[in-house]
């Protein structure tokens, strides 16, 4: 989430002070990603910095100054709502990783494994549309960011269940665990 | 009283070589106002499950209570009874009969069971009220949306006094918006009391549900735990 240019967008509908900012974040998110005001401070302080918002009320507290958006934040602005996040590279997930890693230890029930991580994630899940079910329905805010959680959960599980499918289908079988190595006979030198 | 319970449940179909294990020892309970998901992916037995829960397939062994009354118990024209008066069906496909308004497709499990066309009525258009759709009562299936049809089959589960409602995979081929309508109207039902039991492949319409079942290769495999309240994932850093 970045905060500044979220900050940028709320500034763009007029000038507004740090407490209302914070509060506005938060109901437009459905306040889902806390924000504290100190966070809303160093961030303003930041962008009137670099030239994309001015305050007005020169050297009052940051908690009196009002912040406008300047032309040069507007124009970051944009460009960020339609700059794509960073998806392409592929992300080392700890979870391909751990059922790739299940697949190599002798003995190991893979399917129980998934099915660990399934629970976990449909609870996970649960929790979240409990909270848009317990929410106000035209919080437009909240249903967007939960289904966000939601549909990225979901995909998790789609993927766990993909995985499970194909296991079952391969024609490796479980990696056995090797026979123990012998036990040697301690040395004690004392003749039995 | 408990809703609904399953029992060491166990299905069979075929016999000999052709001998088919569906349903293996599954026991289930279900309580007034609990909605409870079952998944499971394609051939686990979950649909064979909910039609032994809603009486329309018997067990091969085990027993199954419908508001504590045993199932064994009771004569083929009794079932039937309990059928009409006391659970609704939702299916994928929502099975509207064509010929019918939405009213009277709603009013017909009613009337089935001996009640006057007219309270019939009454008790059909309160219910398509609370889901929105007195407006279009007088409207044939083919004239619905994918989203109304299903209402109207939701309504029709749930009218009159039915204490169980029983889904499987009920958003069809919803999208996720209406999907979610239609799982917001099955916990409206339980709110008021009546036990929901869906089936579903679909993690996104579980996650709807008090308590997520898994079911794998006929046997209850898995269960969530009970809800762990929302602030634990509001909370700053919940993420590890």
């Amino acid at each position: 989430m970045s905060v500044p240019h979220a900050l940028l967008a709320l500034l763009s509908e007029g000038p507004k002070y740090g407490l209302q900012l914070r509060e506005e974040f938060e109901e437009r998110t459905g306040e889902v990603w806390p924000l504290n005001v100190g966070q809303v401070y160093t961030t303003l302080q930041r962008l009137e910095r670099d030239g994309l918002v001015e305050a007005d009320g020169a050297g009052a507290e940051s908690q009196h100054k009002r912040f406008g958006i300047t032309a040069d934040g507007e124009a970051e602005l944009a460009l960020w709502l339609r700059t794509p996040p960073d998806l392409a590279s592929p992300p080392r997930d700890e979870l391909v990783i751990k059922v790739l890693v299940a697949l190599r230890v002798p003995e190991v029930d893979v399917p129980e494994v998934l099915q660990a991580h399934r629970r976990y994630l449909v609870q996970l899940m649960q929790q979240w549309t409990r909270i848009k079910e317990d929410g106000d329905e035209d919080d437009l805010g909240l249903a967007l960011a939960v289904d966000a959680e939601l549909f990225r959960l979901d995909s998790v599980i789609r993927w766990l269940d993909s995985a499970e499918s194909r296991i079952r289908r391969h024609p490796v079988t479980q990696v056995k665990r090797a026979a123990p190595l012998p036990k040697l006979r301690r040395a004690t030198g004392v003749r039995r | 009283m408990t809703a609904l319970e399953l029992l060491h449940v166990s299905k069979t179909f075929g016999d000999g070589a052709a001998e088919v294990l569906a349903l293996r020892d599954v026991s289930l309970k279900v309580e007034p106002g609990a909605l409870v998901a079952v998944m499971g992916p394609s051939g686990s037995g979950k649909s064979t499950m909910l039609t032994i829960a809603g009486s329309l397939e018997e067990a091969t062994s085990g027993e199954v209570l419908v508001g504590g009354h045993p199932l064994s118990a009771m004569s083929r024209n009794e079932r039937a009874g309990l059928r009409r008066r006391s659970i609704g069906y939702v299916f994928q496909n929502f099975n509207l009969l064509a010929g019918l308004t939405a009213a009277e497709n709603v009013a017909m499990p009613l009337e089935l069971d001996g009640v006057s066309v007219r309270v019939a009525r009454v008790a059909a258009m309160r219910a398509l009220g609370e889901l929105d759709m007195a407006g279009r009562a007088a409207r044939f299936p083919d004239e619905l949306s994918g989203g109304e049809r299903q209402r109207v089959a939701i309504a029709r589960a749930v009218v009159g006094e039915r204490r169980l409602l029983l889904a499987d995979e009920p958003s069809g081929a919803l999208d996720s918006v209406n999907a979610e309508a239609v799982m917001r109207l099955v916990r409206s039902a339980c709110r008021g009391g009546v036990a929901g039991v869906v089936v579903t492949h679909d993690a996104q319409l579980a996650s709807w549900a008090d308590r997520v079942v898994f079911l794998r290769d006929g046997r209850i495999s898995d269960q969530t735990a009970p809800l762990a309240g929302p602030e634990s994932l509001l909370a700053p850093g919940h993420r590890q």
